[in-house]
């Protein structure tokens, strides 16, 4: 099996040990099996097992394995080894404080998505099987459930950098448009109400910097901007 | 006073609009000015003074810098509200940016109604 090897400059920083975050300049073989920068990532943790970063499926569905790769956030596990440029700077998600090593501290961004109340608010006693919707009106959620909160997109927007404490993001915007656009949601007026702040929803400006890194493709400026279609309408 | 991190103001929504609509009008009146200076091709401040000089024109330069000064502040006003966390500097650059912007309002009133 034809092996080669890998250049990795990765940023290290244990709080116990490390006065501060530095660099670290490590190679690793690969086996021409090893196809995503996950695999190069396993291969280096069996040669130093000091190395601490965050994964759980490795096939892009849990979006534990988020980091800065390249300049670039993006997930371990769906970025290809193949073209990737050498060496692969390593980084933890930017805006966001470290823990250790390529593991940062998402509490900020979960307080955000939990501020948008990811759920559905009916209540309409619930009926025997299930909630309907119309084919029409469910389309309108694709592009927007399947989002993994892997925080990619909160932490490549200079908004979110700056006021993580108040901006909600795009990551949780996405996921406020998902319960807006659900015909079966109740709470439409309450969700605009709770946006329509500066600080909370209009801190976005459209760079989107979101939508050039989701790994899934997904677009939280389109869905921002719905959102504020629905509050001109509103107030028009 | 415990920190406790306070949104909800309520507004946003109006300036976002406003900040688009300015920009509209900043456009509108840029084609609306080349055109006017193509058309009458002034050659000396006579006929510059006279493009200025024209009701019409005169609303429509009012209303742009209306616009540029009203878009300016919700430009600025995003660049504090970013980058200056004590709330006190803040209110004060906020007041500043008002003030200075107001007595903008005045100078080109005047300078307009000069002509």
């Amino acid at each position: 099996m034809s092996q080669r090897t890998i250049h990795f400059k990765i940023y290290r920083y244990d709080p116990d040990k490390d006065a501060q975050p530095y660099m670290q300049d490590i190679s690793v073989e690969v086996d021409s099996t090893d196809r995503k920068l996950l695999d190069a990532l396993t291969k280096l943790k069996a040669k130093d097992d000091s190395i601490a970063y965050r994964r759980s499926c490795r096939e892009g569905v849990c979006g534990s394995d988020a980091m800065n790769i390249n300049g670039k956030n993006g997930l371990a596990c769906l970025t290809d080894l193949e073209g990737l440029p050498q060496p692969v700077v390593l980084r933890p998600l930017p805006g966001l404080p470290v823990i250790r090593d390529l593991i940062v501290d998402m509490t900020q961004f979960f307080k955000q998505y939990h501020s948008i109340k990811p759920y559905l608010i009916n209540n309409d006693p619930p009926p025997e099987r299930e909630r309907l919707q119309s084919p029409e009106d469910r389309e309108e959620l694709n592009g927007l459930y399947e989002c993994i909160l892997c925080a990619c997109c909160s932490t490549s927007c200079p908004s979110f950098w700056w006021n993580p404490d108040k901006f909600v993001g795009p990551a949780g915007l996405l996921a406020a448009y998902r319960f807006i656009a659900d015909t079966r949601d109740q709470a439409t007026n309450e969700r605009l109400d709770n946006l329509e702040d500066p600080y909370r929803l209009f801190r976005c400006h459209s760079i989107m910097n979101c939508v050039d890194v989701c790994p899934k493709g997904l677009n939280p400026t389109q869905a921002i901007g719905k959102i504020k279609d629905m509050m001109v309408k509103r107030m028009v | 006073m415990i920190n406790r991190i306070v949104v909800g103001a309520g507004y946003g929504l109006k300036d976002w609009i406003a900040q688009r609509a300015t920009a509209v009008i900043m456009a509108l009146y840029t084609v609306i000015i080349v055109m006017a200076v193509i058309i009458v091709a002034p050659g000396d401040f006579e006929a510059w003074r006279g493009i200025f000089a024209c009701g019409p024109i005169k609303f429509a330069t009012f209303i742009f810098f209306l616009s540029l000064f009203y878009h300016a502040w919700i430009g600025v006003r995003d660049i504090w509200m970013d980058y200056v966390k004590p709330v006190g500097v803040r209110l004060t650059l906020h007041v500043l940016t008002l003030v200075a912007l107001v007595g903008y309002v005045g100078w080109i009133a005047s300078i307009l109604w000069r002509v």
